[in-house]
């Protein structure tokens, strides 16, 4: 057992990487779930995401072209789920479970000419005097751009939710349906833009995993990870910050479960990999002693009968 | 302009209809699907549909259908009960795994001593290490309010890797030249779940399964715990008012679609599959969830959809097999009949009309 | 009258009659755990499947049916094939063995492989490949061209064909090398390329400049190379886009000669029940070609050693060997029997950690 060959400035550059597909996900489903709507399907949105974004990045050269339609294919994806549950009302649990479904056999149909082949690689930033700072550098400076995208963006809805007029009707939707149709807010027409913004956060999720982690195409490669973006955002409490936190967390114990192992330590490889999901487990309900954030209206459907 | 009127009351024709108008769409669309992937579409849609049913070989798929349907059947009652109170366990998966590992584990115990009551032990077991495992999620819901959603999710993984740990150690055949997986239980005659009229695919899985589906019609339509489930789903507040006890429910939600769940487990490792290995699980449980909605959450519908599905599992391995179609068009063509029998169940409850845009 | 014996006799029946119609057409199946698009296992398998038709053409016929879960499943599909009239099924993946000796049962007309098994009948062989022969090339390999003297090894799962590999390729490393350190990380899958490429980056970041993996896909490979200076070699397939640096050399699942020996085996008749294990020298362990990357005094080194292993004058485990926990395995110049090979559960002496379970 060797501890000290465990590098923890890697360690936490590593756990970033990790994090990343996490966050976007995550951040994504806390704008749909602030808006009243649970949306199941993060892992087939995720999966076709991943597809998406890897065919066009090998079909047109351009990692950044391969993000840009992982997005357009999660939001398109997630319209079904629109289609189900803002339209037909369907139930929304059901409906979430069904287009994850569809998603994995669809991504699935759409990959089987793309596997084992080499996506084009996207450039890592490398700051001339910065990147090379021994601590600093490699956890702050030396990432991809769209690791640095997924910190913006928890950024920038932290600050959309908590001050812009449109935050605060999203979440007023979030909370009371009724009251904001009353007030005269057009409850579905948001709940669907909130619903394909979650669609394609979950895209660009996949899409770093097939173009950046891994990079690779396999069917079912998200391997569970939009499940666990799920209680990502109820860990945090539906707050954007502590969605970072979590990610952070989750990867981190991803990450460090592996270290472990290649350094010899004694505790059984299967232990080793359940912990990730027992921290969660302990932590949601640690945390779910916290109700303050849910969404009063989350899960319901809404109709303005007459 | 179409506006959608709530019907006074949930429209019977179409609730028995909406599922078959679900199926036919299903194999139209899925019929375009395998024609844009460049197969014959009738061919394929009547390799799935007709051939398991009426095929060359259906004297040997017919019992297969069984074979499939009853885990999905018997883990779909389960979960409908709680699904009706707005109880959402999706770990079904995990405890189906739990109830194979403590059944199996139960009957490998007792190896190589034939006795009669093995199996009815292995039996209980089964139907505990599935409960026990729901218990996870019922006790932090019941007592800190955690998600059941998540937990019971995250409680699948765990599952699979104490699966894995299993296989590997505990479990692991010591006659079995160092390869996982533990002995067959197929040929162990006390702990065997044998068909029991031989090639009719009826094992006792399959009796269970029927059993449940009685079982489940006579609690919601019979029963107090019953009424109070229907009525907590359709209308929560009313719930509260008659002195429903959540706890009670959730306890008991979750408690019994774990024991089903292990049972189901527990049948199918000491049958079909034969023996506890790493791969085990192939996803029974997550099915599970769709052949309870698509089954209407009804015992009955139930006990239907789970015929379908099976049908669609094995029609599609047959058109895999003969036709060449890639099994990923399966699973689509799975989740678009979920999706059209969502979307048609609007048709139950709201009515479709062309109204004129009122004046103020 | 029982179930089985009505379905014998309806096979045969149909057998016969179908027999009678178009007795030139040998038809084989192939059943794959995997997608035949993996780049790894289950697409070797399905090259060997294109060069039986390649090489018989118009008198056989094959069928597959791909990612077939382990379990009832794989027996559905099993029996499928031979109700369609099947004469040869080829079942690729070690968790089918049950299922193949079940099916093999009510078919006795079929003939069956069963990859990497050990349960045989009469009308079923076992078929596996000595692959840590290509091991104890890549840890000449490895031992040779490591700085840090820290090997990297992902491992799959901890049954005796990954120890095999690891004990093999560990043995000669330290024949090269004798300060060379194996770390070893079990990622519990055949093939996830996200589990694989994670378990990589945490050996390179624990020092490792040499990658081995019994895992599938070639996220390490991409790992390797995003990290640089570190080399990996391709497994189960030739990996070749990833030639000259990392990967280095490969060890490819060569199952084409098998197979069209099995098939042609078939269609003269003289098909029997046998345990095949070959190695580098029956062709079915193939070492891809090594790269540039490598010193030619190594790389003479490597082709010296395979030639050694292919001819048989030389075998993987020869002693003198000791067990890890220091007890004597093998003295000088002993070998080791397929026996022990084969159920090997013990690491040899020099690999720090222990097998989980």
């Amino acid at each position: 057992m060797d501890l000290s060959a465990i590098n923890p400035v890697l360690l936490v550059a590593s756990l970033m990487v990790a994090a990343t597909p996490l966050l976007l996900a995550a951040i994504g489903e806390l704008v749909v779930e602030k808006a009243g709507v649970l949306n199941l399907g993060v892992e087939g949105m995720m999966i076709t995401g991943a597809i998406c974004g890897f065919a066009i990045s090998v079909e047109t050269g351009s990692p950044w072209l391969g993000f840009i339609a992982a997005a357009i294919g999660g939001a398109i994806l997630s319209l079904l789920f629109v289609l189900m549950t803002q339209v037909a009302l369907a139930n929304q649990v059901a409906s979430g479970l069904a287009l994850t479904l569809f998603g994995l056999g669809l991504s699935a149909l759409m990959g089987q000419s793309y596997v084992g082949i080499k996506p084009p690689a996207m450039g890592r930033l490398d700051l001339p005097v910065l990147s090379d700072l021994p601590v600093v550098g490699p956890i702050l400076f030396s990432h991809d751009p769209i690791l640095y995208l997924g910190i913006l963006l928890t950024a920038g809805v932290w600050w959309v939710l908590k001050y812009s007029r449109a935050g605060l009707i999203l979440r007023a939707v979030g909370e009371n349906h009724d009251a904001a149709h009353a007030l005269g807010y057009k409850v579905i027409r948001i709940r669907i833009l909130a619903i394909m913004f979650g669609g394609a956060c979950a895209g660009l999720g996949g899409a770093y995993i097939s173009l950046i982690r891994v990079p690779q195409w396999t069917e079912g490669m998200t391997a569970g990870v939009g499940w666990i973006a799920l209680a990502l955002v109820v860990f945090a409490s539906w707050k954007p910050w502590r969605a970072l936190l979590g990610a952070y967390l989750f990867g981190g114990v991803t990450v460090v479960q592996l270290n472990l192992q290649a350094a010899g330590v004694a505790i059984p490889v299967e232990y080793l990999a359940m912990s990730p999901y027992l921290i969660t487990i302990l932590v949601l309900v640690i945390l779910s002693a916290d109700k303050s954030g849910a969404p009063a209206a989350l899960g319901r459907s809404f109709h303005a009968s007459h | 302009m179409i506006v959608l009127e709530k019907r006074p009351q949930p429209s019977r024709a179409w609730s028995l209809a909406t599922p078959l108008v679900a199926v036919l769409a299903t194999m139209f669309f899925g019929g375009l699907l395998f024609a844009a992937l460049g197969k014959n579409p009738v061919e394929a849609i009547g390799t799935i549909f007709w051939e398991p049913l009426f095929g060359e070989y259906s004297f040997y798929y017919r019992p297969q259908l069984l074979v499939k349907g009853a885990p999905l059947v018997l883990i779909a009652i389960g979960l409908s009960l709680g699904f009706r109170a707005g109880i959402w366990n999706i770990g079904a998966e995990g405890q189906y795994i739990m109830g194979a590992i403590v059944g199996a584990g139960v009957g490998l115990a007792f190896y190589p001593m034939e006795a009669f009551y093995v199996f009815p032990l292995m039996v209980i077991a089964g139907a505990l290490g599935g409960w026990a495992w729901a218990m996870v999620p019922a006790f932090l819901k019941v007592r800190f309010g955690t998600n059941e959603i998540l937990v019971s999710l995250m409680m699948v993984y765990v599952a699979e890797q104490l699966l894995a740990s299993m296989s590997l150690g505990l479990l692991k055949n010591p006659e079995g030249f160092g390869f996982p997986g533990s002995r067959n239980l197929q040929s162990y005659a006390s702990a065997h779940n044998a068909e029991l009229i031989e090639g009719s695919g009826m094992h006792w899985g399959v009796v269970a399964a029927l059993i449940a589906v009685i079982f489940a019609y006579v609690l919601l339509n019979r029963h107090m715990t019953g009424f109070h489930i229907r009525l907590t789903g359709e209308a929560p507040r009313a719930a509260r008012f008659a002195g429903v006890k959540p706890a009670r429910l959730i306890l008991f939600c979750l408690g019994v679609s774990g024991a089903l769940a292990g049972l189901a487990g527990m049948f199918e490792v000491s049958g079909p599959s034969g023996q506890v290995s790493i791969d085990f699980n192939v996803g029974y449980g997550f099915t599970a969830i769709i052949v309870a909605f698509l089954g209407r959450l009804h015992p009955v519908g139930i006990l239907l959809a789970g015929g379908l599905m099976a049908l669609t599992y094995i029609g599609g391995e047959i058109a895999q097999g003969s036709l060449g179609l890639p099994a990923a068009a399966i699973q689509v063509f799975q989740g678009m009949l979920l999706f059209f029998l969502l979307a048609l169940d609007l048709l139950t409850n709201y009515r479709i009309r062309a109204a004129r845009k009122e004046v103020a | 009258m029982k179930f089985t014996s009505l379905l014998a006799s309806a096979a045969m029946a149909l057998g016969l009659a179908t027999g009678a119609m178009a007795d030139d057409k040998t038809k084989v199946g192939f059943v794959y755990v995997g997608p035949v698009g993996d780049g790894g296992w289950t697409y070797e398998h399905d090259k060997g499947r294109q060069a039986v038709e390649a090489e018989f053409g118009d008198k056989v016929e094959t069928v597959f049916v791909e990612s077939v879960p382990e379990g009832p499943d794989a027996e559905r599909v099993m029996t499928q094939m031979a109700l369609e009239g099947a004469d040869l099924i080829f079942t690729t993946s070690f968790g089918y063995m049950d299922p193949t000796i079940n099916v093999a049962k009510k078919f006795p007309k079929v003939k069956f492989e069963h990859a990497t098994g050990y349960k045989q009948a009469e009308n079923v062989s076992v078929y596996s490949a000595r692959f840590y022969e290509g091991r104890a090339v890549q840890g000449t390999i490895a031992g040779r061209m490591t700085k840090s003297n820290i090997v990297g090894y992902i491992g799959s799962y901890p049954i005796p064909e990954v120890i095999r590999g690891i004990n093999s390729a560990f043995i000669h490393a330290r024949k090269v090398n004798p300060d060379v350190q194996f770390k070893i990380v079990w990622a519990y899958t055949w093939f996830d390329p996200a589990k694989e490429a994670d378990a990589a980056k945490v050996l390179i970041e624990q020092g490792a400049d040499v990658i081995l993996q019994h895992t599938d896909s070639t996220a390490p490979q991409a790992a390797a190379q995003a990290a640089g200076n570190v080399i990996t070699f391709g497994q189960a397939s030739d990996m070749s886009e990833y030639a000259p640096m990392p990967r280095v050399s490969s060890i490819i699942d060569n199952w084409a000669p098998y197979y069209i020996a099995r098939t042609k085996a078939v269609m003269d008749g003289t098909w029997t029940s046998v345990s095949t294990w070959d190695g580098i020298g029956a062709g079915m362990v193939g070492i891809g070609e090594i790269s540039d990357a490598v010193p030619a005094d190594v790389k003479a080194e490597a082709l010296t050693l395979k030639d050694a292993l292919a001819n048989g004058s030389y075998h993987a485990f020869t002693g003198p060997l000791k067990k890890q926990d220091g007890s004597d395995w093998l003295a000088a110049g002993e070998t080791a029997d397929d026996g022990t090979l084969a159920g090997m559960n013990f690491y040899v002496e020099g690999i720090e950690g222990d097998i989980p379970n």
